[in-house]
Formats: C-alpha cells, sequence, structure tokens
C-alpha cells in the first residue's frame, strides 16, 4: 500500500532547524522547545502588520478580523480561531480562554472556529512549525500567542474608541466586553468595524498574572458542552452533503496484504448500492446510505495478494522480540560502570522482564473522512488533526497541486493520537475513493468499529527488560533498562530529524532521568515488524513508566523502605518530589485502609508535566478493582482548572481500561479483536473516584491531555505488589491471577 | 417499503427494509444525526434512543421490530428530567469528545424516570452499557447525582 511520507516544503527545515537548534542541550523529548525561542513566537503570531494581512481578511460571517485568531461580529460575538483539533481535550475552550481574557471579553459572548489548513499562520512553534496537534503540545505552543492575539485586538478596540470619541486612548478601560471611557461606552461589535482598520499594535502589552479575569479561574465552562448535549454538535460521522455517497470498505484481512480481485455482482444487487472500486486500501462499496453501503460490502467477494503481509502471531513477535535481549542495544544513555556496580558485593539485585502488549485507541467515533475530487481540486471534511501532513498526502493521492486542496477541521469523536499520522490512512482512503470513482461527488468514508479496531496503527508492542539494584544502605546503585520494539517514527518524515543515531525517541522516552542511579545503562533495539504502529495517549510513556516505576517499588522492597519515602530520596527534580508530597498526602498515605484494601505509588514526567498518583485496590473473583486515584499534577500555570482536572480523570480511566483488559493481538497475522467484546473499554461500575490536586505555579504552562495516562497502570501494580507481595511484569492484567499474601 | 413512525411526536414516512437498524433510518432517512453510530453491535450505547420511554440500542432494533412505538431521540428529548439531566451535565462540564454523550443522556433520562433517588449501583446496572472512551464516567455519575436532586427541588 502506497502512502505518501513527505511534508508540506519548508515544514522538514523547519522540523531540522527546531533540531538543531536544541543540539546543545541533551535531546530528551520528542518535540523541542529550542523552536518556542523568540522571532519563531513572532513569526507564528501573524500580528505584525504585513503579516497580518495575510489572515483571513475584512468581514464574514464570524466578523471582523483583527489578526488569524481573533474576529468581533458587529452582535459583539468573539470568535476565536482554533489552531488545533479539539477532540475532547478541552482545547478549544483553553485557547479562547487565553484571548478573551487579554481582551477582556465576556466569555459569554466567546465562540470558536477551527483554523483553515495554512501551516505558515497556524504552525505549531512546537513541531517546527507544521500544523498539528499532539504531544500535549496545545497550550504550551499557544499560551504566548493566543494571548498576545487577544491583547492585540483589545489595543485596537481602545485605539478606535479614543479616536471615536476624541479622548486620550489611557483613559479608556475594557471590561466585560464593553469599552468605556468616562460616561461614553460601546460594546464591542459597535467599535469592530472601525477598531479591525486600527494599527495593529507590533508588540501589545501582556497582562500581569494578577489582572487574570479567566485564565486560572474556576467556574469557566468549556464552549462546546452544550451543543454536546442537545444532539447539535456535528461530527465527520453525521455529515451529509449534497450528491453525497457513502463508502464502506473490505479492507485486507492481514497488514501489507493487497487486494488482487474482486466480483461486486452481488453487491451491485444491493438497493442503493451506486459502484464498486478497487483501491490500494481495498475494495470501496459507495452507495446513498450507510446501511446499503455495509450490506453491500458484505455481499462482496474479494481476493487478496498477502505474499507481503505479516503472518506472524502475537506470540511469535513476542518471541522475536526477546530473544533481542541476547544481544546489545543501541545506546541510550549510559555513566557509570553498570556491570561492576550490579556485581558489587553487598548488594541486592532486581531482575524483571516486562511485556507490553499492542493497543488500539478505538476513538468513540470510528475513523472516517468525507472527500470531494472535483475540476483539479480536493475537499476534505475529517476530524483533522495533522494538516501538514493530510494536505500534502491527500494532494498527492489526487494527483493535484497542494494549493488545491482544502480542508474542513470539524469536532472529532475522539483520537487519542490516531488522527495524527504521517500517512494520513483514513484521509488517503477517502481521497482515493472519491478519486476512482470519478462522479466528483462527496464520499464520505465510514469505517465501522470493525474496520477501526482492524486498521493498525496500535500502540506498538514493547519488551524491557531491566536489572537493577540496591546497595547495602538501600541506595538505589545501578540499572540497566533494555528495551526492545517497533519505532513509530521509522519509515515516516519525522525519521530524519527525530530518530537520531538509530534511536526512536518515543521508544524509550521516561526511561531514565527520574531519578539518581550513579551506574546506569540504557539500551534500544529496534524491530523491524509489518504492524503498522502509532503513537497512543503518551506514546513511549505508556510503557517506559510502568517498567520504571514498579522497578522503583521492587527496590523499595529490596531496600526495607517506604515507596513514597524511597522515591522522595532519590527523585532528581523538586516538581516531581512536590506532586509525589502532595499526591501521598492527599490520599493518606500510611494511614489504615479498611481491610482488603491496598495502596500504590506511581510518579512520572511526561510532556514538561509532573504527575503523581495514588490508587486504593481491592482484589475480588473478578480480579483487581481500583477504589479510588489520587492525584497530583504540575503543569505550570493553569489556564482552565476544571479542563485540567477533566483530562487527568479521563487520563487515568483510558490508562486503567488499558491496563484491566486491552491487548490487540494476532492469529497468523490476523487481528483477533473487533469490536468492544473482545477489546473491553473501561465501563461506569470500573470507574474509580477520582481527586485531582493541581500545583499552583507560575512556571509556563505545559500539557496535560497526556500526562495523566503514565503513572496509573503502575500505581495499580504496585497496590498489587501491596496486595500479593508479587510483582506484575504483563500487562494487561486480566488473565493474571492476584492472590492476597 | 414505505412505514410510518412516530419520531419525536411527528409521524414520519420512511421508504426502507423492515431489516434496517432503525439507527441508520434515523441517522440516513430522517436526518436526525445526534443519535451516534459506535459500535453496530449494541455494545457501546451511542445509538441509544427511547422506545415508549425504555432506552434501547438503535443499532439492534429494526425498523421491523419498532411497531407502534413512539421513538424519541436525543433532538426530541423533553421534560423534567431531560432538563434536570441536561442542566447537570452543562453545570459539571461532563463532556470531552460528545460523541457519546447523547446516548448517555438518554440512559441517564430514562434511568431517572424509573428511579427518582438513584444509589451508585443503580447508576453502574443502568449506564454499564453506555461506553465513554473520554472516561467522563465519573462526572456523569456526579451529574446523575446532580440531576436527582434538582428533580427534588
Amino acid at each position: 500500500m502506497h502512502m505518501l511520507q513527505k511534508l508540506e516544503p519548508g515544514v522538514v527545515s523547519g522540523l531540522a532547524a527546531a533540531l538543531s537548534g536544541a543540539a546543545q542541550t541533551p535531546l530528551s523529548r520528542r518535540f523541542v522547545l529550542a523552536a518556542m525561542g523568540g522571532a519563531g513566537i513572532g513569526l507564528v503570531l501573524g500580528l505584525r502588520p504585513e503579516v497580518a494581512h495575510a489572515a483571513p481578511a475584512g468581514a464574514d460571517a464570524a466578523g471582523q478580523a483583527f489578526n488569524p485568531f481573533v474576529k468581533i461580529a458587529p452582535d459583539g460575538t468573539v470568535t476565536v480561531i482554533v489552531k488545533h483539533l479539539d477532540k475532547g481535550q478541552g482545547i478549544a475552550t483553553g485557547l479562547a480562554t487565553l484571548a478573551a481574557d487579554e481582551l477582556d471579553a465576556d466569555w459569554s459572548k466567546v465562540t470558536t472556529q477551527f483554523a483553515p489548513a495554512d501551516a505558515k499562520t497556524y504552525g505549531n512553534a512546537l513541531f517546527g512549525g507544521a500544523q498539528g496537534t499532539g504531544g500535549s503540545t496545545s497550550i504550551a505552543a499557544s499560551y504566548t500567542v493566543y494571548r498576545t492575539a487577544g491583547a492585540a485586538a483589545r489595543a485596537m478596540l481602545v485605539a478606535a474608541a479614543a479616536r471615536q470619541w476624541g479622548v486620550d486612548p489611557a483613559t479608556v478601560k475594557v471590561s466585560g466586553g464593553v469599552v468605556s471611557a468616562g460616561s461614553r461606552s460601546a460594546g464591542f461589535g459597535a467599535l469592530a468595524e472601525a477598531a479591525a482598520k486600527e494599527q495593529v499594535p507590533a508588540e501589545p502589552k501582556l497582562k500581569a498574572a494578577s489582572a487574570f479575569t479567566l485564565i486560572g479561574k474556576e467556574g469557566i465552562h468549556r464552549v462546546d458542552n452544550v451543543a454536546k448535549t442537545t444532539g447539535a454538535r456535528i461530527y465527520t460521522q453525521d455529515l451529509k452533503l449534497p450528491d453525497m455517497l457513502v463508502a464502506v470498505v473490505a479492507h485486507p484481512p492481514r497488514f501489507g496484504a493487497t487486494p488482487k480481485s474482486f466480483d461486486a455482482t452481488a453487491a451491485k444487487a444491493v438497493n442503493g448500492v451506486k459502484d464498486v472500486v478497487m483501491v490500494p486500501q481495498g475494495v470501496a462499496v459507495l452507495a446513498t446510505t450507510t446501511h446499503a453501503a455495509i450490506k453491500g460490502r458484505d455481499a462482496l467477494k474479494v481476493e487478496w495478494d498477502e505474499s507481503k503481509a505479516e503472518t506472524r502471531s502475537s506470540a511469535d513477535i513476542l518471541a522475536d522480540y526477546k530473544a533481542a535481549f541476547a544481544k546489545p542495544g543501541l545506546p541510550v544513555e549510559a555513566h557509570g560502570d553498570v556491570e561492576t556496580a550490579l556485581k558489587a558485593p553487598g548488594v541486592k539485585l532486581v531482575e524483571a522482564e516486562f511485556e507490553f502488549p499492542y493497543l488500539a485507541h478505538a476513538a468513540m467515533e470510528p475513523m472516517n473522512a468525507a472527500a470531494q475530487v472535483k475540476d483539479g481540486a480536493v475537499t476534505i471534511w475529517t476530524g483533522c488533526q495533522f494538516p501538514s501532513a493530510d494536505l500534502p498526502n491527500a494532494a498527492h493521492t489526487a494527483g493535484v497541486a497542494p494549493d488545491k486542496v482544502e480542508i474542513h477541521t470539524l469536532w472529532a469523536g475522539g483520537s487519542f493520537g490516531r488522527r495524527a499520522l504521517a500517512s494520513s490512512d483514513f484521509v488517503v482512503e477517502a481521497v482515493a475513493i472519491a478519486k476512482a470513482h470519478g462522479k466528483g461527488v462527496p464520499v464520505k468514508l465510514v469505517w465501522t468499529r470493525e474496520d477501526d479496531m482492524k486498521a493498525g496503527y496500535y500502540r506498538p508492542v514493547y519488551v524491557h527488560k531491566v536489572r537493577a539494584a540496591v546497595d547495602a544502605s538501600g541506595k538505589p546503585v545501578a540499572w540497566h533498562h533494555h528495551v526492545v520494539g517497533q519505532s513509530i517514527l521509522a519509515g515516516t518524515f519525522f525519521e530524519q530529524v527525530m530518530v537520531k543515531n538509530g534511536v526512536d525517541e518515543t521508544s524509550i522516552e521516561g526511561t531514565h532521568g527520574a531519578y539518581d542511579i550513579p551506574n546506569m545503562k540504557v539500551e534500544l533495539t529496534t524491530m523491524k515488524t509489518g504492524v503498522p504502529v502509532l503513537w497512543w495517549r503518551s506514546v513511549g510513556h505508556t510503557h517506559t513508566a510502568y517498567a520504571v516505576e514498579v522497578m522503583m517499588d521492587q527496590l523499595a522492597r529490596a531496600a526495607g523502605q517506604d515507596p513514597v519515602a524511597f522515591r522522595l530520596a532519590h527523585a532528581t527534580d523538586e516538581r516531581l518530589k512536590a506532586v509525589i508530597r502532595l499526591a501521598a498526602d492527599k490520599a493518606g498515605w500510611g494511614t489504615p485502609l479498611p481491610a482488603g484494601r491496598t495502596r500504590g505509588i506511581a510518579a512520572h514526567k511526561s510532556f514538561n508535566t509532573y504527575v503523581a498518583e495514588v490508587v486504593e485496590i481491592s482484589l475480588a473473583d473478578s480480579g483487581v478493582k481500583v477504589e479510588r486515584v489520587v492525584a497530583a499534577v504540575d503543569c505550570g500555570v493553569v489556564v482552565n482548572p476544571d479542563v485540567v482536572r477533566a483530562q487527568i480523570e479521563g487520563g487515568v480511566g483510558f490508562g486503567l481500561g488499558a491496563a484491566l483488559h486491552d491487548a490487540i493481538t494476532l492469529d497468523k497475522g490476523a487481528v483477533e479483536q473487533a469490536n468492544f467484546d473482545t477489546y473491553e473499554p473501561l465501563r461506569m461500575s470500573q470507574m474509580p473516584k477520582v481527586e485531582v490536586h493541581l500545583v499552583a505555579s507560575d512556571v509556563a504552562p505545559t500539557g496535560v491531555g497526556e500526562p495523566g495516562v503514565p503513572p496509573l497502570a503502575p500505581a495499580v501494580a504496585n497496590a498489587l505488589l501491596a496486595a500479593t507481595g508479587r510483582p506484575v511484569h504483563r500487562l494487561p492484567f486480566a488473565g493474571q491471577a492476584f492472590k492476597p499474601a | 417499503m414505505a412505514v410510518t413512525l412516530t419520531v419525536n411526536g411527528q409521524a414520519r414516512t420512511v421508504d426502507a427494509d423492515p431489516d434496517t437498524p432503525l439507527l441508520w433510518v434515523l441517522r440516513d432517512e430522517l436526518d436526525l444525526v445526534g443519535t451516534k453510530f459506535g459500535c453496530g453491535q449494541a455494545l457501546c450505547g451511542a445509538c441509544t434512543v427511547h422506545l415508549d420511554g425504555t432506552p434501547v440500542r438503535s443499532c439492534q432494533t429494526t425498523l421491523g421490530d419498532v411497531g407502534n412505538a413512539k421513538i424519541i431521540t436525543i433532538e426530541g428529548l423533553q421534560g423534567r428530567e431531560a432538563e434536570a439531566v441536561r442542566a447537570a451535565w452543562v453545570s459539571l462540564d461532563v463532556v470531552q469528545c460528545g460523541y457519546c454523550q447523547s446516548g448517555q443522556i438518554m440512559s441517564a433520562v430514562a434511568l431517572l424516570a424509573e428511579n427518582k433517588k438513584p444509589t451508585d449501583p443503580d447508576i453502574d446496572a443502568a449506564m454499564d452499557g453506555n461506553v465513554c472512551r473520554c472516561a467522563t464516567y465519573h462526572r456523569i455519575r456526579a451529574a446523575i447525582h446532580d440531576a436527582a436532586r434538582r428533580l427534588e427541588a
């Protein structure tokens, strides 16, 4: 199957520049903060007058454009243009909050609109200027951008009012969407037309944190909460366009297989089926309704070419990976002398092999996209998370220039990473079908749950082998960590700039640095496997945090120390220590529990956000039950505390569902799971009570979409260790017997 | 074949085979897209609607199964329980991606219509069939309790 693996012109060099800018400091995460430097932000902002003109100009339905991020309508409605996809994480609310606070807008009159695909204006500084959402970067990359955009629009409203009223701009006040001076006052709407013509300030003054009215405040509700309780919110799945056909595709039974031939006789006999076309991804049935397309697909006969397919079973893959422990991997981190320290007299050695399965994202809205290929142009409608990939991939598939592609971004029914991928798989599939059909009508590609579950791009299988030791005084002195697994970035455009010396940062991020270990060695062996893999909410941290934090509890046991005290004694970062202390304190660490309950803790920094979680569990015949989770979070400045809490609550539930019972497995290459009966999502009865405590901070804000996930599974495993006396080295927990010690 | 249904209080005539799932009749024939497609196997609850007040999974209810039952979808959901549930949902900012929430709300309203003061086990029993991959369960539970309090007032 052909997949274009390149970005828009300029973006790769942007990523490269971002990386080279960071060359002096260790590359400790995959999205490099060096790209945030001053000049970069100014360019991204588009607030210099010459750049501002490149913004959506003049008045439209949403009102006057003050800059690429803020529009104001005659009725006073403020529309904030959102450059990131909102797939539930609340970024539309967050970005609107930033602009509205500096604008001193009336929050009840603030609405949002997703930005068009335009990396020059809406690029992500933490993606080297590529337009996209991920890595929990959106708030970090946008904090100053949106505040500056709001402050600039405010200054223009003030200038227009001062001019109209003949007063000194310094005497003009703005509050709650009203501009006033002395006895004169006007709403934003009345001033918008004149204000949009004022000089765009080059460096508008930003508020001191003490002057914030929305940022960091409680009671600021999500911008999308009403439409999502009435059924009014439209997702791609709900899209209806004139003459639109629905496409449902017969996909190959194994990864790497392709369609050879098909018999569409029975499919075409289904009432409503209009066409059957073969594309590289499979055989598509196009119909006037979804049900007809599904029935048509069921009636298709397809022969597959499986000569290049992955035909191993999960057990074979696991065995191949484990065999790789025998040979050294590529060096990731090395200091001290690990082998000598591990064999020193008096040390207590702890050894473990960890196993992590493939995981599907399984967003509630199965992946989908609508595409129209007409008159040499392509129009796409989808929950677009990565315009800088989807746009060139769509152009290449349709055989048109990139400037002939238009993307309409819709609210997305979840993602967890699935919508941001270098190959743009479902977008490309929709374009290929629309092109093959050739009638110029819009085609909405619908994946059923089974299509979505079997489509690949899973969190990769990883195995870890760890040998670590504490000395006679109980201090951790040596740690040898070997990670084996498939690279997410290999073969994509990310590889050339984000894989260094063969090491994919996303395979090993989070393996080292959290604790002071004088003798340490981390190695990576990257395996080639024919299963498409991808980032899955918190990426490498999904497995590295588990291995590190379970080992820390085992080492604490070997040292005869309390897990919290042991972590606090050896953590290298004060912010990590602070969240450990806060979570332990709020959870009542060390206080008695009801009979049958135990506690476990884990703490982890990911995407520059620090999270510690203390869980309380009980054991039942059905397995482990997580009763309560107490989380402490330090994400720097908190833009919306309730949205942060919601993301941590959601991260806990998402991490718990996977840890309890999720694994995608292969039988001779064929995915064995199909729907929510065999890949069980967390359900209401399994959701623990969750308390989230936030650290007050004036450090630059970082993301919260992912960091709630990594500590959850190891915290549960550590509570199991406390309950049973046995460490758990394999996920998921389902199928493993846990007996009280 | 032509079938007349009562949907959200209105008579609606559709031309579809009796084996067509109600979900696709609502979404594709009647443009009521607030009822969501999540799994097609009655495993996730995103497609929940009321048939004569009882919550059912419309993906596994065929047009032929409906008979004379009155269908209510999220778009036509009204009454004290619906108002209390929506107010609670908005007040507690329950939603994240929102894709499952039509089904969650249909199930929650049906629960409160039957049981004015549900306990946590009651909520587990009534809501376990409604999956939320964003895991907003914590807030759904709190919002159902909040809606029950609103109904008492």
